[in-house]
């Protein structure tokens, strides 16, 4: 596996200078999983804050080509380029090793695309689509999207003076994906960097369609200071809130072992989007919030302990 | 030239085989569905070098489609109805990333309510999107369109897609004789796809699809409305050299007996062969019918259309679609406004006919003809073949 310092003499796929917030999670995230592949990458994106940041015509922060198409369909766009790269091949027009690499955030991933994905992932194209999950529709504002966590705050199922913000759990996506039965499914965390880049790196060595999904802190959406991005990452792995694991050819693993699991609170009580649940008349809410991480975390050990 | 009795599906699926595009991604839709299940079979059998991507929607097909002509793929499809609506958000984008995919795409009436069969809702619904649009009569036009829309977007001045149509079952499932040029022919004809920028090109790695905000949009739209008048002499130009190559005929236009016409109609695809028979007849008892067939309904050609129509003193515009705007269907108000600004403008009415696959029957033609004969006494807008 490459280190840091290897990592950081190749050249950087995505340039400083986008319109990233400060503190923003994903450009961490895009370069860690790019840099992390031998070969050349192509990367394709989902209509998001990813595409909407780097790209402004005719402003590029991109060092590597890039495809945005739509909101909903990075997988089968990226499906569409790969095509044409094994016909290529084929025809003896093109040579050497490509990288394909759809990202998507929670919205184009989880909801609107997530029909193009599971139809690219059924197909078994050789790509590798990576989630970048802030859990909310953050481009246009903090919207709660299927990625949402029970009790967050959005603004379109806010916390108010009848409601405690999301009243669901999240769908549990990264282990639909692992129902693909995929050769590679991974969730993870950019506070976890080598965890990830090890993943990622895994993802590249493997043929056939691979999908990684990395917990991204927003600090706009989920009401954080901006220097706080990767301490409130690794809370998230800490508290079992977001596991690290891996599903290699149907073998599950967690790879980051937590042994003495912090309480959700501290993991909540930082953000913003959690405030209304340190309120007088949310114990009870709190309470089952770190029951229902408690009993994922035990499940997830079944299926693949450290 | 070898011939053969071919539906108008398996024409096109021919035209595929032969042109073999280096990507097909499609999704089966009735009535196109043959399209894409025999260029399935072709590559199942290695007649064609082509990735076929059976996709899951065809939403995907149209995405699948955009990523692999940006990676400077051939690319091709086949689809109709509520598929081609599924496709709607991602046809300006084949446009706006100046994409020559070609759709073979067969006529059939949109929901609601459901229904499988001919009209021309869904294409007409998409005119405005910068495909190109080139409609067929019957099952040779629908094979030598197909053949030439590859030339046309993919020239250095065009660069836009298209779409070629049929008319849903009565071209696409009905047999007809069918003179099909060699492979060799067709590859000689439209020869290697050159694509200036490709996404594979990772020694020069390009930004595709940026957001592109007040500063540039304006100028990209502007670009994409040049790229639209280039075409109209693009189309001609290839139908020159394709007549050299077939004996056959292509223009934007096609006019019937329309040079000493007292009374005429303007249609579009399958209704257009029909015409021909009513009109024969009724020259046979001295009438001075014609007819206008509309083979490019994009661009518009509308200074062509015109300069034929403006002789004639009544026209009825036959539309298979109904726009439910209250003033006609669109081939009505785009005919009308052609000859706005023309010193001459005939008296022109309006009949939306054959939705949902109703029947067009010879008597229904020789009965907009006989009202043509005292246009006076119609209304503007008129429904043909329908219960009240």
């Amino acid at each position: 596996m490459a280190n840091l310092k290897e990592l950081s003499v190749r050249q950087d796929p995505l340039t400083g200078g986008h319109r990233a917030c400060a503190g923003c999670g994903f450009p961490q995230i895009v370069r860690m999983v790019l840099l992390s592949s031998k070969d050349p990458v192509v990367v394709i994106s989902a209509t998001g804050c990813l595409e909407v940041t780097t790209t402004i015509f005719p402003f590029s922060a991109w060092n590597v080509p890039f495809l945005h198409n739509a909101f909903e369909n990075s997988a089968a766009t990226a499906s569409g380029v790969e095509a044409a790269y094994n016909a290529f091949v084929r025809k003896n027009k093109i040579k050497g090793k490509i990288n394909f690499v759809a990202f998507g955030g929670d919205g184009g991933t989880y909801d609107i695309g997530f029909q193009s994905l599971s139809g690219a992932m059924e197909r078994g194209h050789d790509l590798l689509y990576v989630c970048y999950n802030n859990e909310a529709y953050m481009n246009t504002g903090v919207q709660r999207s299927g990625a949402t966590p029970r009790g967050a705050s959005t603004t379109t199922e806010p916390a108010g003076k009848v409601s405690s913000g999301k009243t669901r759990p999240r769908k549990d996506l990264t282990k639909i994906m692992a129902a693909h039965n995929l050769p590679y499914v991974a969730q993870a965390a950019g506070g976890y960097y080598m965890d990830l880049i090890k993943k990622a790196e895994k993802a590249f060595a493997t043929p056939g369609p691979k999908f990684i999904n990395v917990l991204q802190p927003c600090r706009l959406g989920w009401g954080y200071k901006p220097e706080l991005t990767m301490e409130i990452s690794r809370l998230a792995v800490q508290t079992c809130v977001w596991p690290l694991y891996e599903v290699e050819n149907g073998i599950w693993k967690v790879t980051m072992n937590v042994r003495e699991k912090k309480p959700i609170a501290e993991f909540l009580k930082l953000q913003d989007r959690f405030r209304h649940l340190f309120k007088p008349g949310n114990e009870q809410l709190l309470a089952d919030l770190q029951k229902e991480v408690d009993k994922n975390w035990e499940e997830l050990l079944k299926k693949g302990a450290p | 030239m070898p011939a053969a009795a071919k539906t108008g599906n398996e024409a096109m699926a021919e035209a595929m085989r032969q042109i073999n595009p280096d990507v097909v991604a499609a999704y089966p839709i009735t009535p196109a569905t043959e399209i894409v299940m025999i260029f399935a079979q072709f590559a199942a059998d290695g007649l064609v070098g082509t990735e076929y991507i059976p996709v899951e929607s065809e939403h995907s097909a149209m995405s699948a489609c955009v990523g692999a002509a940006a990676a400077g793929a051939r690319v091709m499809t086949g689809t109709s109805s509520q598929g081609l609506a599924l496709m709607y958000e991602i046809l300006p984008i084949a446009t706006a990333l100046r994409l020559p995919i070609i759709m073979c795409e067969v006529n059939r009436a949109l929901s609601g309510p459901i229904n499988i069969h001919c009209d021309h809702s869904d294409t007409m619904a998409a005119r405005d999107f910068g495909w190109i649009q080139i409609f067929s009569e019957n099952a040779q036009e629908a094979y030598d369109n197909t053949l030439q829309a590859v030339r046309i977007s993919e020239h250095s001045k065009v660069k836009l897609p298209s779409m070629v149509t049929t008319d849903g079952f009565i071209i696409s499932h009905c047999m007809e004789r069918v003179e099909m040029l060699g492979d060799k022919e067709v590859q000689d004809f439209i020869g290697e796809k050159k694509a200036e920028v490709s996404l594979l090109d990772v020694t020069k790695p390009v930004t595709i699809g940026a957001l592109d905000l007040q500063d540039y949009y304006f100028e990209h739209r502007r670009q994409m409305a040049e790229a639209m008048k280039n075409v109209a002499p693009v189309i001609l130009e290839v139908a020159e050299e394709y007549s050299k190559l077939t004996g056959r005929k292509y223009d934007l236009i096609e006019e019937y007996k329309l040079a000493d016409a007292e009374i005429a109609i303007v249609a579009l695809g399958s209704t257009c062969g029909t015409a021909k028979v009513v009109i024969d007849e009724l020259r046979e008892k001295g009438i001075k019918a014609g007819m206008l067939k509309i083979r490019v309904f994009r661009p518009f050609p509308a200074e062509r259309i015109a300069a034929v129509l403006n002789k004639i003193p009544a026209i009825a515009v036959m539309d298979r679609s109904d726009s439910l705007n209250t003033q006609g269907g669109p081939v009505y108000t785009e005919t009308c406004a052609a000859l706005y600004n023309h010193p001459k403008r005939p008296k022109m009415i309006n009949y939306i006919y054959g939705l949902g696959g109703r029947d067009v029957t010879l008597d229904d033609l020789r009965s907009v003809f006989s009202d043509l004969q005292s246009i006076d006494k119609k209304p503007l807008f008129n429904y043909l073949g329908v219960r009240d």
